[in-house]
């Protein structure tokens, strides 16, 4: 073991006798010999070494992990157009904290967002707007359309507002008018179990709509 | 102002799209003749630059778009562009019987909600000559006053959001959590509470709720010093806000504007002292008015309102009469729950009431009250039936726009910014 | 508001223009004929009125002239409001814009325009203010359907499913 290149460790020509030392820590450390010491306990073999290395590391699928780091990172897109934006400020706020999830980094710019909270009431005016941030957020993005207004037409089922199913794709719809602020979370939780537990690379695969991208 | 072109009036459907678009960038097409600070003598000649400060954007407050026409960093001419939050609640209002109209009206103004709903009902209440206890008038006093100071909060922190300091953003809306508490306990709702009804209040406030306001007023007045004290003392954003757009009283009055940007211009109107409306002239208060007209004096002034609306308050707890909490028409207002057993005029009542509504006699009024941006009216229509005939909502934020293009001329982009901050802007109001 | 006889002198005062005038719940109205509104409102603005609070459109659908367009003027200095009202017919609907001498009037005459169709000749920016700019029609009309979208039911949801198919 000493003194040589270990199995799946790289040996670098010019290692330093620093970056050896770690490398026979960390393969010692998995193979459950001490750290110190004249003479390291025996090797674990087998079964024993299985269970040991079990019981400290975890093994998960890269997609898994993944999507765990996505779902509890969202960057918001500051995006509120009316009442219901009020409410996403008190979740933003300090009793019902949504950075205490990891929430609270609300971004300006939809390019470096990947969660659009639709907060508000979406007019006709606006929806090509909308519509064109949510082109440029980059992948993979997700919507939450938060409010009667924006899910359904909420109170005014009239000429002038679109639902926002209409014309780009939601995740959750969070009802009410407005949403209390834990109403929001729940939905943004709700969200983050979806990505948790569906890792996913684009709304595309979510939709079925392979094959509807524009032609650069 | 020189170089504005005149474009026709009279516009034609077959105008193409880009012909729109040709006349909606900014009018100032003319060189600037004079040089702002030019040091070679003149030689290099300004370009205009038109900026889009998108509908989505951080720093406007809510969907405002604003085309802007820059020489360097100088605003020369400034165009709002408004119309992206229109949710046609005057149409949807035509549709619903008189009490239902309450909520829709609500979200128009979406911080001031009880003043909206104040303003259509004093319309109503007018044109039915119904009376309301002086119980549900001071009740409404307090809520409004309450809404007031929450107003204000929001505007406080996204103004200083705006201006660079964040972390008074999470202080008001520490203290605005607080009053929608308030309005959870006598209502039900935190915001567009209905609360308001034709005649009076929908419910008499709760056991309990007397010592958490007062509880309140004690905390209020302290934590509005400590923002006071927070923004007074940082010297970034005194630079930014005094001396910035100033606009003197006269200008503001030939643009409609009223409300806190009037006062801090120097003219005390406030229809709160000069056409009392729901008991307000049982009340003591003073009017904070500036003196100069920039934008620290509109930010003084609302800091100061603040103040007096929590004083406001006190007195109308203090003096809470006994009594009603909505009219005893029962042609108007529902009986209440008890009466149902026993009484059959009350169920054929409250029968009317709830599947028809009631019938307003016919006519028209506009009924105007001093929401925290200035004068809301409400104008009601009413042709006999139990739904109004035209219901238009004269929004302060949507006149008041218009005083932005003169504000912002001649400063930088940076004193946009905190005038459009000043003006407090909300595009519901604006769009409706 | 000037009281009843104040209201009738004042209608005395302005001849011709004034058609009629109405006093209602304690409100006075004087209704003008459209063609001279802008001079009647100067005329009320030198007894006083010097604040144009509120411009803003009313369809009086099944009676005709159909379109109307109401002034509320507000007198600082005595506390007094009046409200200045003119009727046109939806086949003329021209009027006189007054924003020379009233600068607040110019997004309010648009959102008349846009909302009604009333045209204000003389108007330095007439275009549709809240709806896109090329939208057809004028929403507030009485005759305008309100719109919107149908309310879709989860037991409906298989037919609304099918249609979309």
């Amino acid at each position: 073991m000493l003194g040589g290149a270990t199995p799946g460790l790289p040996g670098l020509p010019g290692a330093s006798a620093e970056q050896r030392v770690q490398s026979l820590n960390a393969s010692q450390l998995l193979r459950g010999s001490a750290i110190e010491g004249p003479n390291p306990s025996a090797h674990l073999e087998g079964t024993e070494l299985e269970r040991y290395v079990e019981e400290r590391m975890l093994t998960t699928t890269l997609d898994k992990a993944v999507a765990w780091a996505r779902s509890n990172s969202f960057f918001p897109l500051a995006f509120g157009l009316a009442c219901c934006a009020m409410e996403q400020f008190h979740a933003a706020g300090a009793r019902m904290d949504i950075a205490r999830f990891g929430f609270e980094a609300f971004r300006a710019s939809p390019r470096q967002a990947d969660l659009i909270i639709l907060a508000g009431r979406v007019s006709i005016k606006m929806a090509p707007i909308i519509r064109r941030l949510y082109d440029q957020m980059l992948e993979p993005k997700w919507a939450i359309s938060m409010g009667a207004c924006c899910s359904s037409m909420g109170v005014f089922n009239n000429y002038a507002l679109v639902p926002a199913d209409k014309f780009m794709p939601i995740d959750v719809h969070v009802p009410g008018c407005p949403p209390r602020p834990e109403a929001l979370m729940h939905g943004v939780l709700k969200l983050r179990k979806l990505v948790q537990d569906n890792p996913d690379v684009g709304w595309r695969e979510r939709y079925d709509a392979v094959g509807t991208e524009e032609s650069p | 102002m020189a170089g504005v072109a005149r474009v026709s009036p009279t516009p034609t459907d077959k105008e193409t799209l880009s012909e729109y678009r040709r006349r909606e960038q900014s009018i100032t097409l003319a060189p600037v003749e004079e040089q702002i600070g030019d040091s070679d003598g003149g030689e290099t000649s300004h370009e205009l630059l038109t900026l889009n400060f998108g509908p989505h954007h951080p720093a406007t407050h809510g969907v405002l778009r604003l085309l802007v026409t820059l020489q360097g960093e100088i605003v020369r001419d400034l165009k709002p562009i408004v119309g992206y939050v229109h949710t046609g609640i005057e149409k949807t209002a035509e549709d619903k019987a008189y009490w239902k109209v309450i909520p829709v009206v609500e979200r128009m103004d979406y911080l001031a909600y009880y003043f909206n709903s104040m303003a259509y009902i004093g319309a109503v209440e007018a044109l039915l000559e119904v009376e309301v206890p002086t119980r549900a008038q001071y009740l409404r006093v307090i809520h409004l006053e309450l809404n007031r100071i929450a107003s204000h909060l929001i505007w406080l922190g996204t103004s200083a959001l705006d201006l660079g300091a964040v972390s008074i953003f999470l202080y008001c809306l520490r203290e605005r959590e607080l009053i929608l508490d308030l309005f959870e306990m006598s209502s039900g709702q935190r915001m567009h509470t209905r609360y308001f009804q034709v005649g009076g209040v929908i419910e008499d406030i709760p056991a309990g709720f007397e010592q958490k306001l007062r509880k309140f007023l004690e905390i209020m007045p302290r934590r509005a010093d400590e923002y006071g004290a927070i923004l007074n003392s940082n010297e970034i954003v005194l630079q930014r806000l005094r001396g910035t757009c100033p606009l003197d009283a006269d200008t503001l009055l030939g643009l409609g504007v009223t409300g806190p940007l009037l006062r801090a211009a120097g003219n005390p109107w406030d229809l709160r002292k000069a056409t009392p409306y729901s008991s307000y002239e049982h009340f003591e208060f003073k009017i904070p008015v500036g003196t100069v007209g920039d934008n620290y004096d509109r930010f003084a002034v609302r800091l100061a309102e603040i103040y007096e609306s929590v004083h406001i308050i006190e007195q109308a707890l203090d003096g809470l009469p006994e009594g009603p909490h909505i009219t005893g028409d029962r042609k108007v207002a529902l009986p209440p729950r008890h009466e149902l057993a026993t009484s059959m005029e009350a169920l054929i009542h409250h029968f009317k009431l709830v599947t028809e509504g009631f019938r307003v006699p016919p006519g028209e009024i506009y009924y105007p009250i001093e929401s925290p941006r200035g004068e809301l009216g409400c104008f009601v229509r009413s042709d006999g039936s139990s739904k109004p005939a035209r219901v238009h909502m004269r929004d302060p934020s949507f006149v008041n726009l218009q005083a932005l293009a003169p504000m912002a001329r001649g400063g930088y982009i940076a004193d946009m910014i905190a005038a459009t901050a000043m003006l407090d802007p909300i595009l519901g109001g604006i769009d409706r | 508001m000037p009281d009843a006889t104040g209201l009738e002198l004042l209608a005395q005062e302005l001849g011709d223009a004034a058609i009629e005038t109405v006093y209602f719940r304690n409100r006075a109205t004087i209704v003008v004929d459209p063609a001279h509104v802008r001079s009647v409102l100067t005329a009320l603005r030198g007894k006083g009125y010097a604040f144009l609070a509120s411009l803003h459109g009313v369809d009086y659908y099944p009676e005709e002239p159909r379109l109307g367009v109401i002034y509320e003027l507000l007198d600082m200095s005595r506390v007094d409001r009046i409200t200045v009202k003119l009727r046109v017919p939806t086949d003329a609907p021209h009027v006189e814009s007054v924003t020379e001498d009233w600068p607040t009037a110019n997004h309010q005459e648009r959102e008349v325009y846009d909302m009604f169709g009333v045209v204000f000749d003389e108007h330095p920016d007439l275009r549709r203010i809240l709806m896109p700019e090329d939208y057809e029609g004028h929403p507030q009309r009485r005759d305008f359907p309100i719109g919107g979208e149908p309310v879709i039911f989860t037991r409906d949801e298989s037919k609304w499913l099918e249609s979309r198919e």
